[in-house]
C-alpha cells in the first residue's frame, strides 16, 4: 500500500496533441480516488501514465516514495481491472488469477491459498476450473478482481471496469467494489465516465476536462460547492439547469433572468455577489431547488411560473421540462402534483441553493 | 369475459404457429439454394480429387500390365527396396525441416512485420510475399542457375571472400539443404502472413494485463502468444506439411532427383517410375503412400483445433 503524487505530468501525442497538460494530483495510503470526466478528457491516459502503459511526457510520477517514469509495469507493484477483463482466454479461472504469482515464482502453497482466499472473498470458489469463455459478464468481473486482488500491490488501478455490464448489474458491482475496498483498503485510482459511479464510490473524485484538472474534492463538496461551470454541470442528474441572468439592484440584490423574471439573492450572499452586479452572469440551480409551491413560505425562496413542455413520471419524483425565455429548463417535483403539457405550473426556487456562475471565466463565484 | 380471454389467448398462439412454419420452409429452400449454389464446386472437386484418388487407390493395386489385381503387392514390394526406402527417408526429413523452418522464419518475420510500424510497412509486407507469389518452377529456374558451381553468383561471392567453389547441387547433403533451402524461400512468406494476422487478432489488452502481471518479452511470448496463436500455428503446419510433402516443381527443376537419386521425393519419385519407367500402378503405390499417415495427423490436429475453438470463442 502507498501513496500515489502525480507531478506536472504531461501527455502529448505526435503533432502536438496534448490529452494531459500537466496535472498535480496527490493520492494518500488507502485512499479511493475517480477520475471523472467526459470521453477525451485525458482521465484513461492519466490511469494509463501510472500503470506504466502509457510514456509521460513531462512531470513525475510517485508510486510508495519512489519516481516511477521509467520503471516498466511489472516492476511498479500496481494491478489494474480493464474495462473488457482482459482475462487470458486460453488459461482457467484459478490460472488466470495465478498468473502474476507464478511469474513472480511463489511457492504453490501460497499461491493456491491466496487464490482461494481471493476466490472465496469474490464468491468465485465454484468458478475456478472454468474458461472465461463459461462465465458471465459479472463473473468474469470479479475474475478480474480477484486476478488484482492475489497481487496484494500497492494500488489497484481500474479502467472504466463497468462499462461493458447492463444497468442493473452495474449497481451490484459498483457496490462489491466498495465492500471490496473496505476489506482490502489498497490505494485505489478508478476511471469513469458516469458521475453516478464516481460519487458512490469515491473518498475524492477528481474532476478532468480537456486534459486539465477541473476540480478535487469529496463528493458532497463537488455537489454542493462546484468550483467551475464544468464541474456544475457534469456532476448531479439531471444536470444543474443555467440560466442566463443579470445582477441589478432593485430594493435589495436580485437575480434578473432574460424573461425578466427577478428572484431576490439571499442575504448571507449579498456581500458574496455584491461586486458582480451589472455583469453578465449565469444562475446555476439544480432541479431539485426548482420544485413545486408548497415550502415557499421558507426564507430564500422564490416563485416562477413555468409553462410546461414535457413531463417524466419517475415513481419517486416526476422530472417537468419547460422554457425559461428559450433556455430548456428542468424541475424535479413531487409524483402527486398532477400537470401536464402546456400547463402553468407555479415553481418555488431555493435561492440558498443557487450557483453563480462569472460568463468570463466559468468560475462559480 | 371468459370469450374475450380465450380469443386473447388463442390468438397470439395461431399467429405464432405460422410464421414459424412458414421460417422452416424459407430455411428449407436456403439451404436448397446454397447446394445448388456450391454444385459446380462440388463437382469440379469430385472430377478433379475424388475420382483420380479412388483410380489412383484402384491403379496402385494392379499388376505392370494392368490386367491384375495384386493388392497391397506394389505397397510391400516399394517397401523393401532400398532406393524407396530412401525416398521415404529424404521425403520426411526435406517436410519436417523444411515446414520447421518455414515456420520459424515466418513467425520472425510476422513479428518484425508485427512490431516494426512505418510508413513502409505495406511496402515490406508485400516485397516479403514475392517468393509466394512469383510461379515456383520460374523462381525455382533462378534458383538453379545461382546453385550453379561455374558462373553462380553464390560460388562467385564465396570466391572473392577466399572460399572454394562449392558444389551445391553436386553432392548428397548440400543438395538435399539446397531443395530444403529454396522450400523455404518460397513458403515462409505464407507462414508470415498467417501468423501476422493471427498476431493482429491478439487483443492489446492481453498483453497489457501480463505486462502488468509481472511479464517480460519472452514470458509474454511463452504465456500469450504462443497459445493464443495455437490454432492458426496447428492448421498453418498440417496444411504446408501436406504440400510440402506432395512438393515436385523444385526437386524436379533443381535436380531431378539426384545425386543418385538421394535428392526424390515421393512426387518426384512417383514421375519417374509411373511415368518414365512406364510402372503406372507403382507410381501410383508410391504417390499414395503418405496418406494414411498425414490424413490420420490431419484427423487428430482438425479435432484439437475445433475442439480449442469451442474453449475460446
Amino acid at each position: 500500500m502507498a501513496n500515489v503524487s502525480i507531478r506536472k505530468v504531461v501527455k502529448a501525442y505526435e503533432g502536438d496533441v496534448q490529452a494531459v497538460k500537466g496535472i498535480d494530483l496527490e493520492i494518500v495510503d488507502h485512499e479511493f480516488v475517480v477520475l471523472v470526466g467526459p470521453s477525451g478528457c485525458g482521465k484513461s491516459t492519466t490511469l494509463r501514465m501510472i500503470a506504466g502503459l502509457e510514456e509521460i511526457t513531462a512531470g513525475e510520477i510517485w508510486i510508495g516514495g519512489d519516481v516511477v517514469n521509467d520503471v516498466p509495469p511489472r516492476d511498479r507493484d500496481i494491478a489494474m481491472v480493464f474495462q473488457n477483463y482482459a482475462l487470458y482466454p486460453h488459461m482457467s479461472v484459478f490460472d488466470n488469477m495465478a498468473f502474476g504469482l507464478k511469474l513472480r515464482k511463489f511457492p504453490k502453497e501460497e499461491i493456491k491459498r491466496r487464490v482461494d482466499e481471493a476466490a472465496k472473498m469474490l464468491d468465485i470458489q465454484m468458478l475456478l476450473d472454468r474458461k472465461p469463455k463459461a462465465l458471465s459478464g459479472g463473473q468474469r468481473q470479479r475474475v478480474a478482481m480477484g486476478r488484482a486482488v492475489v497481487r496484494n500491490p500497492k494500488v489497484f488501478l481500474f479502467d472504466e471496469p463497468l462499462s461493458n455490464l447492463d444497468a442493473k448489474l452495474r449497481v451490484q458491482m459498483r457496490t462489491e467494489i466498495k465492500k471490496l475496498h473496505q476489506l482490502v483498503p489498497t490505494t485505489t485510482v478508478y476511471v469513469t465516465h458516469d458521475q453516478i459511479e464516481a460519487m458512490t464510490l469515491a473518498d475524492r473524485v477528481v474532476v478532468m476536462n480537456h486534459g486539465v484538472i477541473e476540480q478535487v474534492g469529496a463528493p458532497q463538496e463537488l455537489y454542493h460547492n462546484p468550483a467551475t461551470r464544468f464541474v456544475a454541470g457534469f456532476i448531479g442528474s439531471p444536470a444543474m439547469n443555467f440560466l442566463p441572468c443579470q445582477l441589478v439592484d432593485d430594493g435589495g440584490l436580485k437575480v434578473q433572468l432574460a424573461d425578466g423574471t427577478k428572484m431576490a439573492v439571499p442575504p448571507q450572499r449579498v456581500d458574496r455577489y455584491g461586486p458582480f452586479k451589472g455583469k453578465k452572469m449565469t444562475l446555476g440551480i439544480r432541479p431539485e431547488h426548482m420544485t413545486e409551491t408548497h415550502d415557499s413560505e421558507k426564507p430564500g425562496v422564490q416563485r416562477m411560473n413555468a409553462k410546461v413542455d414535457v413531463v417524466e413520471p419517475m415513481g419517486m419524483e416526476t422530472l417537468v421540462h419547460h422554457f425559461v425565455d428559450g433556455v430548456a429548463v428542468c424541475s424535479r417535483i413531487d409524483p402527486n402534483v398532477h400537470t401536464g403539457p402546456g400547463e402553468i405550473l407555479p415553481l418555488a426556487v431555493d435561492m440558498n441553493n443557487m450557483h453563480l456562475i462569472e460568463d468570463a471565466s466559468n468560475r462559480v463565484v | 369475459m371468459a370469450d374475450g380471454s380465450t380469443m386473447v389467448v388463442g390468438a397470439p398462439s395461431a399467429a405464432s404457429t405460422r410464421p414459424t412454419g412458414s421460417m422452416k420452409m424459407l430455411a428449407r429452400r436456403r439451404s436448397m439454394a446454397a447446394l445448388a449454389l456450391c454444385a459446380p464446386l462440388i463437382l469440379l472437386i469430385v472430377c478433379l480429387k475424388v475420382y483420380p484418388t479412388f483410380y489412383a487407390v484402384y491403379l496402385a493395386m494392379l499388376d505392370r500390365r494392368m490386367n491384375n489385381f495384386v493388392g497391397l503387392d506394389n505397397f510391400a514390394f516399394m517397401l523393401s527396396r532400398p532406393s524407396f526406402q530412401l525416398v521415404i527417408f529424404q521425403s520426411v526429413f526435406f517436410a519436417v525441416t523444411a515446414v520447421i523452418l518455414k515456420a520459424f522464419f515466418g513467425f520472425v518475420l510476422a513479428h518484425l512485420m508485427h512490431n516494426i510500424r512505418g510508413r513502409n510497412e505495406r511496402v515490406w509486407r508485400g516485397l516479403l510475399l514475392v517468393p509466394w507469389v512469383i510461379p515456383l518452377a520460374l523462381s525455382t529456374l533462378t534458383w538453379w542457375w545461382l546453385f550453379d558451381p561455374s558462373y553462380s553468383a553464390f560460388n562467385w561471392t564465396l570466391n572473392a571472400l577466399g572460399i572454394e567453389d562449392i558444389a551445391f547441387l553436386g553432392s548428397t547433403w548440400s543438395a538435399r539443404f539446397s531443395v530444403i533451402a529454396v522450400n523455404v524461400w518460397y513458403g515462409a512468406p505464407f507462414f508470415m502472413i498467417m501468423y501476422l494476422a493471427a498476431l493482429k487478432s491478439v487483443p492489446d489488452q492481453l498483453y497489457e494485463a501480463a505486462a502488468i502481471d509481472g511479464a517480460n518479452a519472452w514470458q509474454k511470448l511463452v504465456f500469450i502468444t504462443l497459445p493464443m496463436m495455437r490454432n492458426i500455428i496447428l492448421i498453418t503446419v498440417l496444411y504446408s506439411l501436406i504440400v510440402t510433402f506432395a512438393d515436385f516443381d523444385i526437386v524436379r527443376i533443381l535436380t531431378n532427383g539426384g545425386p543418385q537419386d538421394s535428392t526424390h521425393l515421393f512426387a518426384t519419385y512417383a514421375f519417374t517410375v509411373g511415368i518414365q519407367s512406364g510402372n503406372i500402378p507403382r507410381g501410383a503405390a508410391v504417390s499414395l503412400f503418405m496418406f494414411p499417415i498425414l490424413a490420420t495427423l490431419a484427423f487428430f490436429v482438425l479435432r484439437d483445433v475445433m475442439k480449442r475453438n469451442k474453449e475460446l470463442s
